[in-house]
């Protein structure tokens, strides 16, 4: 292949190895190049690994793609207290469905990533917090961690080197919520799943009010291959602000859904092309770049590249990489109303904002779905969004509000059209009858 | 710390969780630096006893983290997970999330809640099939994005994943369920009951290696999870090639 060329359209990094049978077992991990970049790492100081993750330009995979180099050097040199890293597998935005198979496929990845992240870190107990919902892949990271103990990669005096780590593996219970990473944090503490005020950031004063650092999966199993490549090579896919490899969970109405791993800048019509194209020929309609917290794109946005510039420049945001497509026979108001009633069911309730504007939100889609809505609605509903966006106390308020703006910028004759039926009866469009 | 449990709901706690469920909180409280962050894994704990989260399963939280009832009671209601009356053997989790709704899951629930029902009563959500605890009851619950999106409509039994279903298919799985059977997961361990699932998820494991390692080897590739390197295997697309050997870390200004 030409060299001027750029990279192949699949750049299987995270996922190549889950082509392998028994993929999760450690054996077969080691025959891959596992924990070889353990060594190298622990042959660093911990400054080197700040610095070559900084050089390497690694950006969170977890949705707000904050520099995860610049992240670690938050925590402070010294020990006086003990130091935690946190990771965030509390997979349960919209759309995305990459942390899951990435953890049943190549747990040691995310192990061998979290030994040299928490070496990095001066971190010796390192959580994995799992949604509860998926205990198949809570069993493999067990057993990863159990074998990674018995062959010397976590416990007391790593491969000799001085260094020691734990690894707990936690379940959750079911909190969307918990996503969020201080909520995440006082989950983690036994607490009901509900943000804490930042600053202090968790760097600061995090779990038990130590320093840490809470990172996603994908972006921590990116690690060891940056060890292992160097942050030259980590740039030869992706762009200059937003290198690497990226996994897009391609899921909806096309003809192959599946998880893809492609340098970020990736468009979607690059994607339909590898998924098979739209499903059944019937055309495409709207689209979430990132999962459903990220507003909607519509056909228009084909050529836009799916990286954090480019995605913002466009209006929408990255987020997780989940690609959710959906054709021409979904209504965008009756779409727009099922992920506002899962913003709904997950808000905590902790700020009156998100809490009671999800819930009004819910209740006037639901009347308009059911065509007793009056144009005055959609004015109701914009004013309600712009009183929770940026107020809210998370980004749960700023997700909830991104499919209905979205959703009406592109698609407002969809919701005229749902108060058609009841224009000649609009004169008791009271807010009080939203949840009749 | 005590040991014992009061007496709640008409019946003497110490009676449900014995001096077994007792240590397998203790060796739980161990793993974490600060007891308080080993209440998640009791809730399940007790649920794996109970099959849900009881006035006495609280009580029993509460006692062995010295926390008050209140404290424990404003967790277990947060979470989703932790089920406030008693279930069936199975959980069916149908995901009606917009994605998995759209692709048939909507369709999916209803259908069971008109097929687990009885003629013009249709379950609710959390409604229980049958006698709850007893062999081949069901509770039936929708839920949100399950995170196997590129699998949709996705459903789960006790939390393992039956992929790509339909109306059709989720009644012969709970058919099956309510016989006695054990359908095979697309994706997750051999199928046992919810109980088992909770103490799994609590982090208690089989001591036996044999049978831990057999629930952990349970399938989990599908082919949509490998869709995309299969597709780079089948036309030669690789990453670019990393150097030889890694390249030499970063200099750093000594600290």
């Amino acid at each position: 292949m030409a060299e001027d060329k750029g990279p192949d359209p699949i750049t299987p990094v995270l996922t190549k190895r889950w082509l392998s049978p028994n993929s999760w077992q450690l054996s077969r991990y080691e025959e891959l190049e596992g924990y070889t970049a353990l060594r190298t790492a622990l042959a660093g100081t911990p400054e080197q690994l700040v610095a070559l993750v900084k050089d390497s330009g690694l950006r969170g995979r977890g949705g707000a793609g904050f520099p995860a180099g610049v992240k670690w050097s938050f925590m402070p040199p010294n020990e006086d207290k003990p130091h935690y890293l946190v990771i965030n597998a509390d997979e349960g935005e919209p759309g995305t469905c990459k942390d899951i198979p990435l953890m049943m496929a190549d747990p040691h990845s995310l192990i061998e990533g979290c030994v040299i992240a928490a070496y990095a870190m001066r971190s010796h107990h390192c959580f994995i917090y799992v949604r509860g919902e998926v205990p198949h892949c809570i069993r493999r990271l067990n057993a990863a961690v159990r074998d990674a103990y018995g062959a010397g990669y976590l416990g007391k005096d790593i491969l000799d080197s001085g260094f020691d780590l734990d690894i707990t593996v936690h379940a959750g219970a079911g909190a969307y919520i918990c996503g969020e990473e201080t909520a995440l944090l006082d989950s983690l503490e036994g607490r009901r799943g509900q943000p804490r005020l930042k600053p202090p950031f968790p760097a600061a004063a995090g779990l038990y009010a130590a320093p840490t650092t809470v990172n996603n999966v994908e972006t921590i199993a990116s690690v060891p291959f940056i060890v292992n490549g160097g942050s030259d090579w980590f740039r030869t896919m992706g762009s200059e602000r937003s290198p690497g490899p990226k996994i897009y969970s391609v899921s909806g109405h096309v003809e192959k859904p599946g998880q893809y791993e492609a340098p970020l800048g990736t468009t979607l019509r690059q994607l339909l092309e590898l998924a098979g194209g739209m499903k059944d020929g019937i055309g495409l309609k709207f689209w979430t770049p990132g999962g459903s917290s990220t507003p909607l794109f519509t056909a228009e946005h084909l050529d836009v590249p799916l990286d954090f510039e480019g995605a913002a420049e466009a209006g929408s945001m990255l987020g997780t990489t989940a690609v959710m497509v959906f054709n021409e026979t979904v209504s965008v108001p009756w779409a727009v109303m099922k992920w506002t009633e899962f913003y709904e069911h997950e808000s905590c309730g902790k700020c009156t904002p998100c809490r009671e504007g999800t819930y009004w939100l819910a209740g006037i889609l639901a009347r308009m779905v059911a065509g007793k809505g009056t144009e005055s609605d959609i004015d109701t509903l914009l004013d309600i969004c712009d009183n929770v966006l940026g107020r809210s106390f998370c980004a749960l308020g700023d997700g909830a509000v991104s499919p209905i703006t979205s959703g009406i910028k592109y698609f407002r004759d969809e919701f005229l059209a749902l108060c058609d039926r009841n224009k000649a009866v609009s004169e008791n469009p009271a807010l009080a009858g939203a949840h009749s | 710390m005590t040991q014992t449990v009061s007496n709640v709901d008409g019946q003497a706690g110490d009676e449900i969780f014995g001096a077994d469920t007792v240590a397998k909180a203790q060796e739980i409280i161990g793993r974490y630096p600060q007891s308080r962050s080993a209440l998640l894994p009791l809730l399940h704990l007790v649920q794996s006893v109970q099959g849900y989260v009881s006035q006495a399963g609280i009580q029993f939280c509460a006692d062995q983290l010295s926390l008050s009832n209140a404290e424990v009671s404003a967790v277990a209601t947060f979470y989703t997970m932790y089920k406030r009356k008693p279930c069936g053997e199975h959980l069916v989790s149908v995901c009606t999330n917009t994605l998995c709704a759209v692709l048939g899951g909507d369709a999916i629930y209803q259908r069971l809640t008109e097929h687990l029902g009885e003629k013009g009563k249709p379950l609710k959500h959390e409604d229980t099939a049958g006698e709850p605890g007893t062999p081949g009851s069901i509770t039936l619950e929708h839920a949100e994005c399950l995170a196997a999106c590129d699998l949709g409509p996705v459903l789960q039994v006790n939390y393992e994943f039956y992929d790509n279903q339909t109306p059709d298919s989720a009644v012969e799985l709970v058919d099956a369920l309510r016989r006695g059977e054990k359908p095979a997961p697309t994706r997750g361990a051999p199928l046992t009951d919810l109980r088992t699932v909770e103490l799994e998820l609590a982090g208690i494991y089989p001591a036996d290696e044999r049978e831990f390692r057999s629930r952990v080897d349970g399938p989990s590739v599908a082919v949509e999870t490998v869709r995309g390197a299969q597709l780079a295997n089948d036309q030669g697309w690789t990453a670019p090639t990393m150097p030889e050997t890694a390249p030499a870390l970063p200099e750093v200004e000594k600290k």
